[in-house]
């Protein structure tokens, strides 16, 4: 479950987890998280949580909400973010790491992200698991007992090296063209088409179209079937000859 | 109207890098014009015999429906065939999927989504429940045919959240429908015309997730004249991102029009009088 870390000047006062589907947040006695302080509006902003996404949203207060350092109106709030309110401020923490830095944490076990249905029906049976859906009116229940965290960001890709191909016969001789796409096609359409695709562990060539199939390095392609190309093979495509080099 | 000339057609699913089960299915009958693809969910197998089911099901009845009469006729209530094979075999495989959950309890709330595409008469019919997509390359233009059955969706929708910052919503795998959980189902079914060179992308979600609109489109683009290849890298792709869900996709490309037989009245009135 997502928290708010209520400080002021550094100093930790208290850690608010987001229990209920709206919290309110004012200077009055009858709001979810009060903040007995003058710059503070009575009905300051409030956090409305459904299932794992937690929104702000300001209450058109006198001195205006801000995340890190930003005024806003309406925000979806992401792990980290630092709400400010005067000389307040609360850190949003959500339990599941949202957007993990690249490469960090092993994938959470993949049952967890297993697609789920949504039932309108639910909402009475599993009262303990069931948030309300914040807008309109119709309820929403959550079938499974886990909650689904974030799929995290696709695992670090290794650094590859850049490359890129130098025509060496026909018109466009000396020609460089560098393999920054994650696919590269070469020739021509309806004639021969070979593509390069760009991978976390390499470039591979693969024939696209066309009667004749490309060589590389005095092996004909077969179909369908990626090649790996190594620093300075020679691709011969459409009577064309490139040379395939990586640029470090 | 055997379709098998006018379109191409490749499929390719895959377990992913994280899963230890397919609970995809997809079925293609290029001659027939449809294809089919399903996501299952449930415990242990339970995904796969949901996702199995439907599609070996659905295949096998509209192939059946469809060669008893054209999809492009009309039927007694002035719909096409179509529409009504599709609602009333939709309904058919769910009762059946809910059946078999409800009687067996290791298939207890197992379910699954639903896309999928009958080609006739130079439309395309497609039908959908869930999550999984139906896109559209035509010439340069590549988009997004369905919309989601998902809570995200909604969430755009009324506004609540922007495209953009559904990327990082963690309320991905949500749906609001899916196919086998109750007794009665409502797919979203419609019709689009059909352009000799389309070339039409099924998925799961599990290749919409790990890869970016932009970057599919251009893999369409790119390697559309090699089906098969353009699946394999979509699949690679989403494995090469982290390969976190199943991966499938069904392309097809319209090679040609397929347009029905055009009649006279009085064949037109006998087809009226059989369809009574």
């Amino acid at each position: 479950m997502a928290k708010l870390i209520l400080s002021m000047e550094s100093m930790v006062l208290k850690e608010i987890p987001l229990t209920k589907e709206r919290m309110t947040i004012g200077r009055k006695p009858h709001n979810d998280i009060q903040i007995d302080n003058l710059a503070i509006s009575g009905e300051h902003a409030v956090v409305v949580t459904v299932l794992n996404d937690s929104f702000l949203e300001d209450l058109h207060s006198t001195n205006g909400t801000f995340v890190n350092g930003k005024s806003v109106e309406k925000h979806f709030l992401q792990n980290g973010d630092v709400i400010e309110l005067g000389k307040y401020r609360l850190k949003f923490v959500s339990e599941v790491p949202a957007q993990a830095p690249a490469g960090a944490a092993a994938p959470p076990p993949a049952d967890f992200e297993k697609t789920m249905v949504l039932r309108p029906d639910m909402v009475h049976k599993t009262t303990e698991q069931i948030q309300q859906k914040a807008m309109g009116d119709t309820q929403v229940g959550f079938k499974a007992a886990a909650a689904a965290p974030a799929p995290a960001p696709a695992a670090a890709a290794p650094v590859l090296p850049p490359a890129a191909v130098q025509i060496l016969s026909g018109a466009n001789t000396g020609k460089e063209l560098e393999l920054t796409k994650t696919l590269t096609t070469l020739g021509k359409p309806g004639v021969q088409v070979a593509v390069i695709a760009r991978r976390p562990h390499g470039y591979f060539i693969t024939h696209v179209e066309g009667a004749s199939f490309p060589v590389v390095a005095g092996v004909t392609l077969e179909a369908n079937k990626p090649h790996p190309l190594k620093d300075h093979d020679i691709i011969e495509l459409a009577g064309v000859k490139m040379e395939f080099f990586f640029k470090a | 109207m055997d379709l098998s000339k006018a379109l191409e057609v490749a499929t390719l699913s895959d377990t992913g890098q994280v899963r230890s089960h397919n609970e995809d299915a997809v079925l293609a009958n290029a001659a027939a014009g449809f294809v089919i693809l399903a996501d299952g969910m449930g415990g242990y197998n339970a995904g796969e015999v949901a996702s199995g089911m439907t599609t070996t099901l659905l295949g096998s009845e509209l192939a059946k429906a469809f060669a008893e009469r054209e999809p492009f006729e009309t039927e007694a209530d002035g719909r096409r065939r179509v529409h009504v094979v599709l609602e009333q075999e939709i309904a058919r495989t769910n009762g059946a999927v809910y059946q078999a959950a409800q009687s067996q309890p290791q298939y207890a709330g197992m379910g699954t989504t639903l896309v999928m595409a009958v080609f006739q008469d130079d439309r395309i019919t497609v039908a959908h429940i869930g999550d999984s997509r139906l896109y559209r390359l035509r010439g340069e233009e590549f988009g997004q045919v369905t919309r989601d059955h998902s809570l995200l969706q909604e969430q755009i929708d009324s506004g609540l959240i922007t495209p953009e910052q559904a990327r990082h919503s963690q309320n991905k795998n949500l749906v609001t429908r899916a196919l086998g959980i109750d007794p009665a189902v409502e797919p979203e079914i419609h019709d689009y015309e059909v352009q000799p060179g389309d070339i039409y992308l099924l998925c799961s979600d599990g290749l919409n997730d790990m890869v970016e609109d932009e970057e599919i489109a251009m893999t369409v683009q790119a390697l559309g004249a090699n089906l098969e290849l353009c699946a394999m890298q979509l699949v690679q792709m989403a494995n090469d991102n982290g390969g976190r869900d199943n991966v499938s996709v069904i392309l097809v490309r319209v090679k040609e029009s397929f347009a029905a037989p055009r009649r006279g009245w009085w064949q037109r009135f006998l087809g009226w009088f059989k369809a009574r």
